[in-house]
């Protein structure tokens, strides 16, 4: 058996945050360094995921598996394709920058602090890498915790409200999430003999008709509270604008694409009919959430709510691509997730950055910020142009192949002019996104200096140098030669919707 | 002789417990008990032994009155668990407290024979006194501090209601054994077959679900609980809570599933509803409770409320579940009564919201058990929360009720609300006035380690025990 570096990826942030607990609580430059190392180490570890990766290759990789439960058919089981690759690298990539940027922001209890960063990681990288239901329930379910306590421990002054939504949000999506499991394990069972788990072996099994709406539905609700999508999204902009700004990285830049995730590696290949039954509904919430989000975005007074409520818009971009069902919208879809956790996650780091100095993040408070603090403004205007898709960044690549999977999907439709307006009004979003965004920075970085506290701020530190420019450096990387990410997923994309088409032409009758 | 008594090894052990502390607490010293304690501990540890060793065994005793067979023996040891980690917490609470009395473990003592005998009773009058007999100690102890008004108030309630219920329990009894000549489970099970409709062995099995509604505390019996659970010492109410609980579970499941196997749709049905009645009720007024033991009081309602889920699904994955899950609540609910019964503020236990604030600053570790033991309540993965309700739900998935499974799910993730919120207090609010300290107790702090190395132990490597609970439900289910 191969060396298991998908579990020394995925524990090692817990091994370090158990030694963690052992040093002294005094040295908080210690804790912090040792957490960082400790993150960048996995990153570092991680890193072998992409060189040994095989991207000609649709089949689970780095595979492992053990018996857990066996009478269950519970397994230790995990595995990435080019699905999940690019998301445990976007995990390991941020979760450091993450630790980093909270040096100055988070002074209170900083070994709980990272102790708590330390877990959520291992629990976002299990999500990503099990292949067992029932393992993969579990890291969604426990990864709920650590959030909750660093929105409620070092979050904003709402921040237990806020704490307790996303909670209680979250959880009635996933506890719903749970019986579909059982349902669908019970289900699998009696109609095959094997009692399992396993992701794979449920994968090729055709979920009957009705039974299939019900589990897609519970799935679904439980992804959509997550990604968030329209009318699910009430928790986020009050989560969001709580939570410390590294929480806030975390939270838009992973544990957003958990939802998105969902859907690609549950939705689609285990109840393929109803997911393309849906795809119209599902479609329609996506553009209420990318013009609605856009919209919203457009009056926000306050810097981290408008850089929250674009997730809204952004993510429903990703939902779109993914349930059009082509190539190029699942690809993209999935290079836009990455993009997203990039572009918004640094989105965030520069409102905290403001933040920490002017501890304000009303957009009114702000203006000529350019000649105050020019690298800041610099680095800033990359990130909103990247967000907001200019072409030569990243988020042009992804929204690009969004949008030509919309049009590939709408000309294949029966109902082809009607099917247009899917690709149009998608489209719209974008426009609205440039609007939003310049507008934004137009009223924080330019014009005269409005506010004289504005005057003396200090320009980027050499820590902040060295958190924003690893961002920089993908947000350019990805949108100039996007190859060496998009060429990793392609193989599975491929295979999975290979294996959708066959199973709805293979289902009885099909829908 | 001694051959025909090994089936009842642990029943005896305990009762010769009680015997020898009877005996040494008559003799010197006078003013410290804590030894008695210790007595008592090492009776309970060893018939917990007595029963893992007997477990795959099975026999009768006494003309077939008392049984053993592995079901009994798993809830012999649930019950053993209880009670050794109530005794633990009790030594240095009822020290503090001034109430340090060898009455205090006699009673304990004899509360849990009378818990093991419902799990070893194979004839309905050795239930009925069993149930007395744990019932009576129970209704002691929970005034044992009978300075204090609460405390008096529980037990006459607990007392007035409890002996309410058993009538009820008897007049069953009465009816039933007039409806087929006979109280013995099995022979009622055998004479029941032809008799499915006879109104008076009907009226005779509701009024016996009475008593045991009553003991288990479901709706709508459960009216006693929050009085009884806030004005109890804390250690009593742990021991109400779980080993009390776990008996009448014990008795409830021999009954319907072996004796009235065939009336399973119709109590099942009826099941169902009290379930979801009860979980309902127990999470939805929790919400409003600021005193935790009050709190503590309505989600034990809650829990009894999904452990019916596994009863109604039936079979040997509900039924098993069940115990698995009576496990699981007993550790973890242990652990929680335990938390709060180590924790006082000025001279008076720590039992308010407030009273919780900024505990995670001052004392880091014993917050840190406390939110795990309430996590494991929600059912947060990886505690034993988790795994228990998973199998139950799973049971009643795998037997088609999913609008029940949904129901219970759904409670869970309102459950998550008040259980959190203590924790919000813990960590997320700053202290104010008195300091909440700590009592020092060696023994409090290594009740709460086993308690806490069984939430993770069950929550990480269920599988072993899931079987054997499953192998445990067996012999009912045959």
């Amino acid at each position: 058996m191969n060396p298991p570096i998908l579990s020394a990826v995925t524990f090692l942030p817990v091994l370090g945050a158990v030694i963690l607990a052992l040093l002294p609580r005094r040295r908080a430059a210690l804790v912090r360094w040792f957490a960082f190392l400790v993150a960048a180490a996995t990153f570092a570890v991680s890193l072998l995921l992409y060189t040994g990766f095989d991207a000609a290759s649709a089949d689970y990789q780095f595979p492992e598996r053990l018996p857990w439960m066996p009478s269950f058919g519970i397994s230790y089981h995990l595995g990435i394709d080019g699905i999940s690759l690019l998301l445990v690298l976007l995990t390991t990539f941020l979760s450091p920058l993450a630790l980093l940027s909270s040096w100055r922001a988070v002074e209170d209890r900083v070994k709980e602090f990272s102790i708590t960063m330390l877990l959520l990681e291992t629990g976002m990288l299990g999500v990503f890498v099990s292949l067992d239901l029932f393992l993969f329930y579990i890291f969604w379910e426990a990864m709920l915790i650590p959030m909750y306590l660093i929105i409620g421990i070092w979050g904003g002054p709402a921040r237990i409200y806020a704490a307790i939504k996303f909670i209680l949000y979250t959880l009635t999506g996933s506890v719903l999430m749970l019986v579909a499991i059982l349902a669908l394990y019970f289900q699998h069972g009696a109609a095959t003999g094997t009692y399992t788990f396993d992701l794979p072996v449920l994968a090729r099994y055709v979920v009957p008709g009705g039974a299939q709406v019900w589990l897609f539905l519970a799935f679904a609700v439980a992804f959509a509270i997550k990604v968030p999508m329209f009318p699910f999204h009430t928790w986020l902009p009050d989560a969001h604008v709580e939570a410390p700004t590294a929480g806030s990285v975390i939270l838009a830049g992973v544990l957003l694409k958990m939802g998105t995730y969902g859907f690609l590696r549950f939705c689609l290949p285990l109840f393929p009919q109803a997911s393309l039954a849906f795809a119209p509904w599902i479609f329609l919430l996506s553009l209420v959430g990318i013009v609605y989000g856009a919209w919203v975005c457009m009056v926000q007074p306050d810097l981290k709510k408008l850089v929250a409520y674009s997730s809204v818009s952004h993510l429903g971009f990703v939902v779109l691509g993914l349930f059009t069902l082509t190539p190029q919208g699942i690809v993209g879809g999935i290079i836009q997730m990455v993009n997203h956790g990039l572009s918004t996650g640094a989105l965030f780091l520069m409102v905290g950055i403001l933040y920490e100095r002017r501890h304000t993040r009303l957009i009114a408070d702000f203006g000529g910020l350019w000649k105050a603090i020019p690298a800041f403004s610099v680095l800033f205007m990359i990130v909103s142009l990247s967000s907001l898709g200019l072409p030569g960044l990243n988020g042009f690549v992804g929204e690009f192949l969004i949008l030509v999977g919309a049009f590939a999907w709408a000309s294949g439709q029966s109902a082809a002019p009607a099917a247009y307006l899917v690709p149009v009004l998608a489209t719209s979003g974008i426009v609205f996104a440039a609007v939003y965004l310049l507008w934004m920075y137009q009223r924080v970085c330019f014009g005269e200096i409005t506010s004289e506290a504005n005057r003396g701020l200090a320009d980027l530190t050499g820590r902040e140098w060295a958190v924003l420019l690893p961002v920089l450096l993908f947000i350019v990387w990805i949108g100039v030669y996007p190859r060496p990410f998009t060429g990793m997923t392609e193989a599975s994309v491929q295979a999975l919707i290979t294996q959708v088409q066959s199973k709805v032409a293979a289902a009885p009758g099909g829908r | 002789m001694p051959g025909a008594l090994a089936p009842l090894a642990p029943l005896l052990l305990v009762a010769a417990t009680a015997a020898l502390v009877i005996l040494l607490d008559l003799l010197p010293p006078r003013e410290r008990k804590g030894h008695l304690a210790v007595v008592a501990l090492v009776g309970v540890v060893a018939a917990l032994f007595a029963a893992l060793l007997l477990w795959g065994r099975e026999g009768r005793a006494f003309g077939g009155m008392l049984l053993l067979d592995n079901f009994a023996v798993f809830l012999d040891v649930v019950i053993c668990y209880a009670t050794a980690l109530v005794l633990l917490l009790s030594m240095d609470y009822l020290r503090r407290n001034g109430m340090e009395t060898g009455e205090y473990y006699i009673l304990v003592l004899l509360a849990t024979l009378g818990m093991m005998l419902m799990a070893q009773a194979a004839d309905l009058i050795v239930i009925f006194l069993a149930l007395e007999l744990m019932s009576l100690s129970l209704y002691v102890l929970a005034g044992l501090f009978r300075g204090r008004l609460t405390s008096a108030e529980s037990s006459m309630k607990y007392f007035l209601l409890g002996a309410f219920a058993t009538g009820f329990f008897v007049y069953g009894i009465a009816l039933i054994y007039g409806a087929t000549g006979t109280t013995a489970l099995d022979r009622i099970a055998a004479a029941s077959g032809g008799l499915q409709r006879d109104p008076m062995l009907l009226i005779g099995f509701g009024l016996l679900l009475v008593g045991f509604g009553f003991k288990i505390s479901s709706v709508p019996f459960h009216m006693w609980v929050p009085d009884v659970y806030e004005g109890a010492p804390t250690s009593v109410t742990a021991l109400i809570a779980t080993g009390s609980k776990a008996a009448g579970f014990a008795a409830l499941l021999r009954v319907l599933f072996s004796t009235f196997k065939v009336a399973q749709p119709d109590w099942a049905l009826l099941l169902w509803v009290v379930a979801v009645l009860t979980m309902t009720l127990g999470n939805v007024i929790a919400i409003a409770q600021s005193n935790l033991k009050r709190m503590l009081a309505y989600s034990s309602i809650a829990h009894v409320g999904y452990m019916l889920v596994g009863v109604v699904a039936g079979g040997a994955l509900g039924a098993g579940s069940v115990l698995f899950y009576l496990l699981v609540y007993t550790f973890t609910t242990v652990g929680a009564f335990g938390s709060i019964l180590l924790l006082e503020r000025g001279r008076r236990e720590a039992v308010e919201l407030d009273d919780y604030a900024g505990l995670a600053t001052r004392h880091p570790v014993l917050a840190l058990t406390l939110a795990l033991f309430l996590l494991s309540l929600v059912g947060m993965p990886p505690t034993a929360g988790f795994t228990g309700k998973f199998y139950l739900f799973g049971a009643a998935v795998r037997s088609g009720y999913i609008w029940l499974a949904i129901i219970a799910v759904l409670n869970s993730a309102l459950a998550a609300y008040y259980y959190l919120r203590v924790v919000v207090y813990m960590y997320m609010r700053e202290p104010e006035g008195l300091p909440t300290q700590p009592a020092p107790s060696f023994a409090g702090r290594l009740a709460l380690g086993v308690a806490l190395w069984g939430v993770f132990q069950l929550g990480l490597m269920p599988a072993p025990v899931l079987d054997l609970a499953q192998a445990a439900v067996a012999p009912l289910l045959r």
